[in-house]
This record gives C-alpha cells, sequence and structure tokens, in this order.
C-alpha cells in the first residue's frame, strides 16, 4: 500500500481496526498519495484521510458499478491491460441474458430453488457449444451453493473443462464481455449514486478522477475493504464489483495495487488455508459432496480438468498428497489413496445451518474453541436457545466467555424464557494457552506465515489446542483400538504420532513439517519438498497442505525467518514466508506489459530479462520463471504448458483476469445492485428488491423487517450497521477481561446523529433501547455529527452505529447489551457469511424492559408490522415475474 | 524544600545534557533515574507475533523467573516496524490478567454451578461423549446409497485465532471421525 498514488478505502475503517497496518497509508500519503475514504460513518480513518464520502449502508455496487460505467464511457481504461490481460475479449455464449433485459434476474433463475442454473453464463465453445465446468455432471447454483463452492476459489479460480475460447479482440462483439460489462454498467450513474447511496454528483466526480488521475503505466490505485464489504447479502458481489474496476484500471497485480482484503483476525487468513470450515479441506480443495464427489476420479474429475490452464490443473497431485499425508501407509492405490475415509456433505452445513440443527436437536455436542458465538454470531439469541439444546458443549478459551455461562446468566434467564435447572446441556470449560505459551505460526491478512516461539509454559491446566486436539485424539484412538467396525478405520489408520516435550505438548514444527510435505519415496525419501510443483499424485509425495509446501524446505522452519526489515529492501522476502513459494504480489506477472517490460520506471517490479532468458525483479515471478512473453503455445496442452506468454492469472482456467465471471459465482456473472434483505429505500435500478438467490431462514426467531413500499416498513424506519472499536476485539473474549482495554471503552453505546436524536427525542449520554424484529438492546447514546442523515431517493434515511463488542455476562470486567442480538439471519449465496453490516430498527429513549417484557415489546413490534415467517423473503418481487 | 542551584535550572540541564528539547534526561524526575525498565531484567527475550488481528504485529515477549513480565513491539518487522496498538499493547495482561481462567470447570445436567474436574478426566470424558454421540448419530449412506460416512451430531467453532499448526490438528481429527460441520470466524 505504500506504493500507491491513491487508497480507497471502502467497507473498513483501518486507522481503527488495523491501527499498525494503516502507517503504510499514513506513509503513501505523506509521499502524496490521496487517501479518499467512503464510509457510512466519519471514523478516525475519515478524520486522517484526504476525503471522507459518506455513504448508505449497502448500497457500494452502485457506486462502483457507476466508476465502472465512467472508466467505461470516458475512455480511460487501460487498454493495453485489459485487452492482454483480462477475458474483456472472450465471448460469451449467446444463450446468456442479462440482468439489465430481465428485471434485475440474469438468465437461468429458478424460483423454486431459488437459485441459479448457471449454465448460460459460460464461454462460447468454438462452434455452437459453451465451456462448462469439468465434471460428470453440470451442477446447479442451489447445489453449489449449498456447500459455499465459492470458497474453494480461494487459491484459484473455478476450474473449466478447458480454455479454448472464443476470442474478438476488436472488442467489438456484442456477445464480448468488454460489451456485456458497458451494457450492465450503463444505467449505473452519477445521478443514480445520488439517489441511491446518498453521494453527491461532485463528491462522486472527485473519487472517480482521483482513481483515474492515479491509474495507469505510471500510477497505481489501491483499494482495502473489511467486513465492511463481507457481511452483506451480496458481499461477494461488492468485492467483485471492485475487482472488475481494478482490472479496467490495470490496477491488478503491480505495486501499490490491488484489492487488500484487511482481515480481522490473527490467523483468519490461516483458518481458511487450513480450513476449519465444513466445506472445504486444506489448499481450497473442496469437501466431497454426495452425488457429486462419489469417487476419486469423480471428484478430481469435478475439481480441475487437465485440459484448463495453470496451476490448478495439477489438483490430483495436492489431493494424494493430503491423502498421504493424513493416512500414510493406509493410503494406497488399490484404494484410490484411502478417499473413502472423508465424510461427504449433502447441503450446507455451515455454522448457521448447524444452530438452526442444534434447535432441532440434531446436533449433541459442541465445541467452541477461542470464539464466542452468544455475543459474537448474529441473532445471538438464535445461538444461545440453540446451545441449550446441546447434550454437551466444550468451551476452550482464555477467559470465563458468555458462551460458556449463557445457562445461568445470560439474556433468557433474565427473560425468562430458560430456566437453569431445566438445562440438560453438560457444560465443560477447559482453559487455553495464550500466544506467547505456545509456539505456532499465524498467517496475517497478506498470506505471511510468521512463527511465534513459545515463551513460557501455559500455567495451571491451560493447555494449547494442539495438545488438547492431540491429546484427545489419542484417547478416541486408544478407547476404539482394536475395533472392528469398518467405520473407525479412518481413525485408527489416520497418521497421528507427534514428538511432545517434557509437558506432553506436540512439537508444532513436526506439525508443519507435516503441512509442507515430504518425498515419500525414491533415494530423497523423507526429504522435504521445497515447492508444490514436486507435488505428484502416484503417492510419491505427501502434503498436508500445499499451498503451503516451501515454507519447511530444507527442513528449515521459513515462518520462524527474522532478518530485520530495515537490513532488507521493501520487499523484505526474509521475514517469515508468505504462501505459495513466498510470493508477495500474486499475478506479479502482470506488472510488466505483454513484451515483458515494466508499465513504466515508476512501477517497476518483474520483467523478462532476455539474457538470462527468464524473469527476474524485486519479489519471486509468479509465473513460468522461463515462459518467454511472446510464448504461444497449443491452449489443448492444458495446465501449466498452456499458459501463454500473456497469461498472467495462472490459478485461472483461461489464464486471464475475469470481468465477467463465467463460473463460480451463484447469484450472477456481474455485480448487480440489489438492496440488503431489510431496506426503507426501493431498488431504484430493478424491480428486483433484493438478491433473488440470497439464503434466507424462515423461521420463528428470525423475522425480517419488511422493505421500502411495502406495509410495516414504518415500523423499523432506521437502518443501523455494526462495527469494531479499537481497543476491543469482535465478541470481547480477549478484551472485556483486560483491566486496560476495559477501562478505556468501559460500555455499550450507538451513534446517531443530532437530527435523529430530535427526531426521537434522545438524550446526550442517555440511554436509548433499539428494537429489531429480533430483540431489542439498550445502549447509551452518543449524539455525533459523524453520522450525517443521507437524501436517498426523496426522503431522509437516519443510520444508527453500534459496536458489537459486549454481551451479558457477569464474569467480564465490562459487560453490556450485544449488538449481534439484533441481527438476523440472511447470508450470502456463494459464500454463506451473514448479512451483518445493515438492518432495519427503530430507537427510543430510555432502558429496555426487564424479565418477560423484553419480549413483549419485540412482540408488540412485530404485531405492529404485521411479521410473519414470510416477510421479507420471497425470492422474486418483481410483480411482472412472480411466480 | 531545599533550594535549587544553579546547575539544576532546566535549561542548563537541557545545554549539559545534549537534551535540547527537554524531552529526555534533561526532564527525567530523581524516581525515574532510580527505576530499571523490565526490558533490562529480563531473563530473556522471545519474538512472537500479536494475537488480535491480522496485520501481524512483532512482538518481544520479555521473560523474567519463567513470568511474561512485558511485551513491547518488535522493531526488527518489517510490517509493523516496532509499533502495537492499544490491543497489542495490552497483550501481556492477555496473559496475566486476574480474571483469566487457569483450571477446568464442568457443570452437570441442570446444575446451578459449576465444579472443578481435573484435566485428565475432563479430557476423557470428552472423549467418551464423542464416541457416543458418533455412534448414536452415524450417517453410513443416503436414501440413494451413496457414501455418507459422517455424523452430523458433532460440530465445531473456532479457529481464526488459533495456529495453523492446532487448525491442521482439528481439521484431520474431525475429518477423519467424520464429523463436517467445523466451522470458524472466517464464515462471519
Ligand atoms: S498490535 Fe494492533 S494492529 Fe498490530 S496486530 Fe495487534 S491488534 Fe493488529
Amino acid at each position: 500500500m505504500a506504493n500507491a498514488d491513491c487508497i480507497v478505502i471502502q467497507g473498513s475503517n483501518m486507522a481503527e481496526c488495523h491501527p499498525v497496518g494503516y502507517q503504510w497509508v499514513a506513509e503513501a500519503k505523506a509521499r502524496g498519495a490521496k487517501v479518499i475514504h467512503v464510509d457510512p460513518r466519519f471514523t478516525r480513518t475519515s478524520a486522517v484521510a484526504d476525503k471522507h464520502i459518506p455513504i448508505r449502508a449497502g448500497s457500494d455496487v452502485v457506486l462502483l458499478g457507476a466508476l465502472i460505467n465512467y472508466v467505461i464511457t470516458n475512455d480511460l481504461w487501460f487498454k493495453e491491460y485489459v485487452g492482454a490481460y483480462t477475458n474483456a475479449a472472450t465471448l460469451v455464449h449467446a444463450d446468456y441474458r442479462d440482468a439489465e433485459d430481465l428485471g434485475g434476474l440474469f438468465s437461468g433463475f429458478d424460483p423454486e430453488k431459488r437459485a441459479y442454473d448457471t449454465s448460460s453464463w459460460a464461454y462460447a465453445e468454438q462452434g455452437e457449444g459453451a465451456i462448462d465446468e469439468p465434471g460428470l455432471s453440470r451442477e446447479h447454483g442451489a447445489e453449489a451453493s449449498a456447500r459455499a463452492a465459492a470458497d474453494t476459489f480461494g487459491s484459484g479460480g473455478p476450474p473449466l473443462e478447458h480454455a479454448e475460447v472464443q476470442r474478438d479482440d476488436t472488442l467489438q462483439d456484442p456477445r464480448t464481455v468488454f460489451q456485456i460489462v458497458k451494457r450492465h454498467y450503463a444505467r449505473y450513474t452519477p445521478e443514480m449514486v445520488r439517489d441511491m447511496c446518498g453521494i453527491n454528483v461532485a463528491d462522486f466526480e472527485y473519487l472517480a478522477r482521483s482513481i483515474t488521475e492515479n491509474s495507469g503505466r505510471d500510477r497505481t490505485t489501491c483499494f482495502a475493504y473489511a467486513v465492511g464489504w463481507t457481511q452483506h447479502s451480496l458481499g461477494a458481489q461488492f468485492i467483485r464489483a471492485a475487482a472488475i474496476l481494478q482490472l479496467l484500471l490495470g490496477n491488478v497485480g503491480r505495486p501499490g495495487g490491488g484489492i487488500m482484503a484487511l482481515r480481522g483476525h490473527a490467523s483468519i487468513q490461516g483458518s481458511t488455508d487450513i480450513p476449519t470450515l465444513f466445506n472445504l479441506l486444506p489448499g481450497y480443495l473442496p469437501m466431497p459432496s454426495a452425488g457429486r464427489h462419489d469417487s476419486l476420479s469423480d471428484y478430481l474429475a469435478a475439481v480441475g480438468s487437465k485440459q484448463q490452464k495453470g496451476f490448478w490443473a495439477d489438483a490430483d497431485a495436492y489431493t494424494v498428497s493430503l491423502l498421504k499425508a493424513w493416512w500414510g501407509e493406509a493410503a494406497t492405490a488399490d484404494n484410490d489413496w484411502a478417499y473413502d475415509y472423508l465424510p461427504r456433505l449433502t447441503g450446507a452445513h455451515g455454522t448457521y445451518e448447524t444452530t438452526m440443527s442444534m434447535l432441532k436437536d440434531e446436533v449433541e455436542g459442541y465445541f467452541i474453541l477461542g470464539q464466542n458465538p452468544a455475543v459474537g454470531s448474529a441473532n445471538g439469541r438464535l445461538q444461545r436457545l440453540g446451545m441449550s439444546h446441546l447434550k454437551w458443549l466444550v468451551v476452550r478459551d482464555l477467559n470465563m466467555i458468555e458462551s460458556a455461562t449463557w445457562w445461568k446468566d445470560g439474556p433468557e434467564i433474565e427473560s425468562g424464557e430458560l430456566r437453569t435447572e431445566d438445562i440438560e446441556t453438560e457444560v465443560f470449560f477447559l482453559p487455553a494457552a495464550t500466544h506467547v505459551e505456545k509456539a505456532g505460526s499465524f498467517t496475517q491478512t497478506q498470506r505471511l506465515l510468521q512463527w511465534r516461539h513459545q515463551a513460557v509454559a501455559p500455567p495451571g491446566e491451560c493447555q494449547s489446542e494442539l495438545q488438547f486436539f492431540f491429546e484427545l485424539g489419542q484417547r478416541i484412538r486408544a478407547k476404539l483400538a482394536g475395533s472392528e467396525d469398518e467405520r473407525d478405520r479412518p481413525l485408527l489408520d489416520l497418521t497421528w504420532d507427534y514428538p511432545t516435550d517434557e509437558h506432553g505438548d506436540p512439537d508444532a514444527e513436526a506439525v508443519l513439517a507435516e503441512i509442507n510435505g515430504r518425498q515419500l519415496a525414491g533415494p530423497d525419501a523423507g526429504k522435504p519438498l521445497s515447492a508444490y510443483t514436486e507435488l505428484r499424485a502416484d503417492g510419491s509425495t505427501a502434503a498436508g497442505c500445499w499451498i503451503y509446501t516451501g515454507v519447511y524446505a530444507d527442513g528449515s522452519n521459513h515462518a520462524a525467518n527474522r532478518k530485520p526489515g530495515r537490513e532488507q529492501g521493501p520487499v523484505a522476502l526474509e521475514w517469515g514466508w508468505a504462501w505459495p513459494a513466498n510470493r508477495r504480489v500474486l499475478y506479479n506477472r502482470a506488472s510488466a506489459d505483454p513484451a515483458g517490460k515494466p508499465w513504466s520506471e515508476r512501477k517497476k517490479y518483474i520483467w523478462w530479462d532476455q539474457d538470462q532468458g527468464k524473469w527476474v525483479g524485486d519479489d519471486v515471478p509468479d509465473f513460468p520463471v522461463d515462459r518467454a512473453p511472446g510464448s504461444q503455445p497449443d491452449p489443448a496442452l492444458g495446465g501449466p504448458a498452456a499458459l501463454s506468454g500473456d497469461d498472467p492469472f495462472i490459478m485461472q482456467a483461461d489464464g486471464k483476469g475475469w470481468l465477467f465471471a463465467p463460473k463460480g459465482l451463484v447469484d450472477g456473472p456481474l455485480p448487480t445492485h440489489y438492496e440488503a434483505q431489510e431496506s426503507p429505500v426501493a431498488n431504484a435500478l430493478y424491480p428486483q428488491q433484493q438478491s433473488p438467490a440470497r439464503l434466507v431462514f424462515p423461521r420463528a426467531g428470525n423475522f425480517s423487517a419488511p422493505s421500502a413500499g411495502t406495509p410495516g416498513a414504518e415500523v423499523y424506519p432506521y437502518v443501523f450497521t455494526t462495527y469494531r472499536l479499537t481497543e476491543h476485539h469482535t465478541a470481547g473474549g480477549m478484551s472485556r477481561w483486560l483491566p486496560y482495554l476495559s477501562e478505556l471503552q468501559p460500555e455499550m453505546f450507538c451513534e446517531v446523529s443530532p437530527e435523529l436524536a430530535d427526531e426521537r427525542g434522545l438524550e446526550p449520554y442517555g440511554w436509548a433501547t433499539i428494537i429489531s424484529p429480533r430483540s431489542a438492546i439498550e445502549a447509551k447514546v452518543l449524539i455525533t455529527d459523524r453520522l450525517k442523515p443521507l437524501a436517498v431517493g426523496g426522503h431522509t434515511v437516519h443510520q444508527i452505529g453500534l459496536p458489537y463488542h459486549w454481551g451479558v455476562g457477569s464474569d467480564a470486567i465490562v459487560s453490556g447489551d450485544a449488538a449481534n442480538d439484533l441481527l438476523g439471519v440472511t447470508l450470502d449465496p456463494n459464500v454463506q457469511i451473514q448479512e451483518s453490516k445493515v438492518a432495519s430498527c427503530d430507537i427510543r429513549p430510555g432502558r429496555r424492559p426487564r424479565g418477560q417484557e423484553l419480549r413483549a415489546l419485540v412482540a408488540a413490534y412485530q404485531a405492529r408490522a404485521g411479521l410473519t415467517a414470510e416477510t421479507g423473503n420471497r425470492a422474486v418481487t418483481d410483480p411482472m415475474l412472480e411466480d | 524544600m531545599a533550594r535549587r542551584s544553579f546547575l539544576q535550572w532546566p535549561v542548563v540541564r537541557q545545554l549539559s545534557t545534549g537534551d535540547l528539547l527537554g524531552r529526555g534526561p534533561a526532564v527525567t524526575s530523581p524516581q525515574t533515574r532510580s527505576i530499571t525498565p523490565r526490558t533490562v531484567t529480563a531473563d530473556r527475550v522471545v519474538q512472537s507475533v500479536c494475537p488480535y488481528c491480522a496485520v501481524g504485529c512483532g512482538q518481544r515477549v520479555y521473560v523474567k523467573d519463567e513470568k511474561v513480565v512485558h511485551i513491547e513491539g518488535d522493531p526488527d518487522s518489517p510490517i509493523s516496524r516496532g509499533r502495537l496498538c492499544p490491543k497489542g499493547s495490552a497483550s501481556e495482561q492477555l496473559v496475566n490478567s486476574p480474571g483469566r481462567q487457569t483450571g477446568v470447570l464442568y457443570r452437570a445436567p441442570r446444575s446451578t454451578q459449576w465444579q472443578h474436574l481435573d484435566l485428565a478426566t475432563a479430557v476423557d470424558m470428552v472423549a467418551d461423549r464423542f464416541i457416543e454421540t458418533r455412534r448414536r448419530t452415524w450417517q453410513q449412506e443416503d436414501e440413494e446409497g451413496r457414501l455418507l460416512r459422517r455424523t452430523m451430531g458433532i460440530a465445531s467453532l473456532g479457529g481464526a485465532t488459533l495456529d495453523n499448526e492446532e487448525n491442521y490438528l482439528i481439521k484431520k481429527l474431525f475429518t477423519a471421525a467424520g464429523a463436517v460441520q467445523i466451522e470458524n470466524q472466517a464464515r462471519i
């Protein structure tokens, strides 16, 4: 970011939530870069930016779409970059119909399944056909959504059968991606931005000019976002919209460009790379699904195709190496490398589905590991009620968090909905080790693994997760030893023998070595692998997570590399280790022009050295190192060999950056503006109000407010958005027990504008009660100009800001009502993340009622608005299209 | 109060110590001069990483008598260059906070309070429940006879503040056991 000439921070309050990272923005600004903050609230990020542009929460696609339109209509796109490196010239199949033609729906929507058949969005094949995804059968959007298939594109793009596309390099054919994108965004105008986002035309032009003037050969613009973009019913599309814009401006794969995902937890990147997620195996390989991946050959055929371009074509090697790492000798060619030891998915099994299953008594046991869902997950009341249905609950944490104590002092005990003496759940609280009491690696937000050395032993009965799970596994295996039951084979055959220290703590480096992988056969048997390109599908290699292969090259722990920053260049390749291959900027071949020369001296990064016949530069080149810029291998070769000299996106099936996504997304190939699940504003772009493919949970306890124009909308007239403070960490488990941090931010509050305070009679520093269709909470009132009422679609929209760190319990130093109790569960269909950045509420002065009267208040509002489980949950809202 | 000598005048001190702006030794009090920083008396310093957000700031952990006495920013880190925000700076309290739980607790069905269990007993009880639930809720095949090989009776949430190595063992063990509902903050 320090190399950027313009930085747009949108969907993030970086200065407060990633304060130390912000020094690089400050550094860019000191060197003359322009910094613009687009956010519903004026925050400390806005205070240190060149400009703050207030926006209505949830309207970001209108703004980004209008920027795309501005770039195209004013002919400001980076022609050479777009023509060579993106799929702009690629032809889409003739059956494709755009949302412009169908009232906000794309072709293929099935109202009954509430999902798309995405086949008409495919690339055109030579001849009449379409380029499908590989595999035996085509996957319907409903199934892809259930297994959140988009998560599997964390290290490479969606697979294609092959990459023999049709192109029109003049970009004139109406079926080219370029023309489709141009038509799709033609109505996303500055006036639409004014009417939908509440941003005036002058501010829009300032933003548009800033990014276009700071993009091109000599200059680059960077976007940064956080959960302000992800936590929406179309969150993945917010990020896609920014990606389209950045590709059009040539800002991907170049220094000072890109889209920075500012992640909120020390190893949240690591926990998706080596996933504790239902739908993934390590390295973004999908968990197998019944019916789609029944055998290893079905699985491999569907995961990637040998005919597509790039390194994802070798997914078979990554898969077999993983199975060898887990089941060692028991994984043989004859048993398909123990593929049938893997359990199968049959739909959505994400955390919110699990909550719903708990309420149906389908889940008996639940582990909570350094997480506080009673406070931190959407619809906290359903979370806690769900836990009261469990037979047993294991909470592992440093502190006695609310997820461990809801059975004695949670809000439902106070409201009388639950009685401690009636709750059957057994609860185990097991104390955990802190980050300094164990060794191990975190993967931070730029994919960098950093090793932590152990400083001291954990106190008392505290244990690391490593030790707890190692011991739990040992006990389970010991109890099952000798079992003849076939279902126990995967546990008994599991490789589970790690060296331990004198306290029984397993050696984390031995685990890292297994993740890295090693040779199993030949003269080098046992030797650590140094690159994922060494992995083989014949059982001769083992690796627990292919993208991390190389972190333990030569048997040394590169995550622990610690050459001081001041002793190396700005790329700092000798501090930690970044996946893949210690590369710091992905797709960096795009930092050179098609002929392999830097786009400019100023933005020089990786280039082709004709004399040496290889790519060289400041970083590890993200390209076959000896593939000359002019190479045009036959695409039919498949895999890395098929990559042309100008295919910088080596993990994409066609080597190009995707403006239009023919595969991989389930709610549309192009980002399209829909209103949130709950909105006081009608969608001015289409008759379709909400994203038709969003995932809804129509049930008691999860009612939605009516949207604009439907009866009852006036009962919940205000928009609220949730956010973090510098001094706290998510649901507070690591901050509300610390004296310093609790003193700095002791109390739950709500931010409202002076105008809203007047309208509702709210007193500064007095109490307010905020009521949503799910619950009511109380908070101290902070009246501030930081929240501006916005003029949207002819009326005023008031927004309320709510930090979400507090929870109700009696053990923390500070407690308070939880903002997440107000939220409902509606999910993005690509990734199953909840919409928590925008919802509807009412606010009134005074504290909330206690005891049973709390639920009575919520029920009275629901009755006034006429809510039922169906309210707000229609898939198709256009009366012309209704089923 | 004793009469101050001319040599103690601030301006003179600023000139004589070379601290011209009066922000260093010229203005330290006798008390400040008499104390030694914890960083000097520590037995060892260990390099670590802040456990809060994903910036990944470098930390130096000072240990004395097998206790963490101080945590500060690591100036070697090219990411953070020695800086920490309020959370990272407070992380010594994460380790030493008086409210931290260091013992195992157990709440029996319908009970109104916690009781202590020793660690080995607790882990053994969890292993028993894991095995029982797994047996009771096992799904070998779906209605069409396709392999499922799983339990939907066991779920887990957590991982975004855990180490890669820990997540690896969690995913490996649960997957081998057939538990698929493994989730973490990344979904939230
Ligand atoms: S010190 Fe602050 S900015 Fe740095 S990693 Fe920790 S929480 Fe993030």
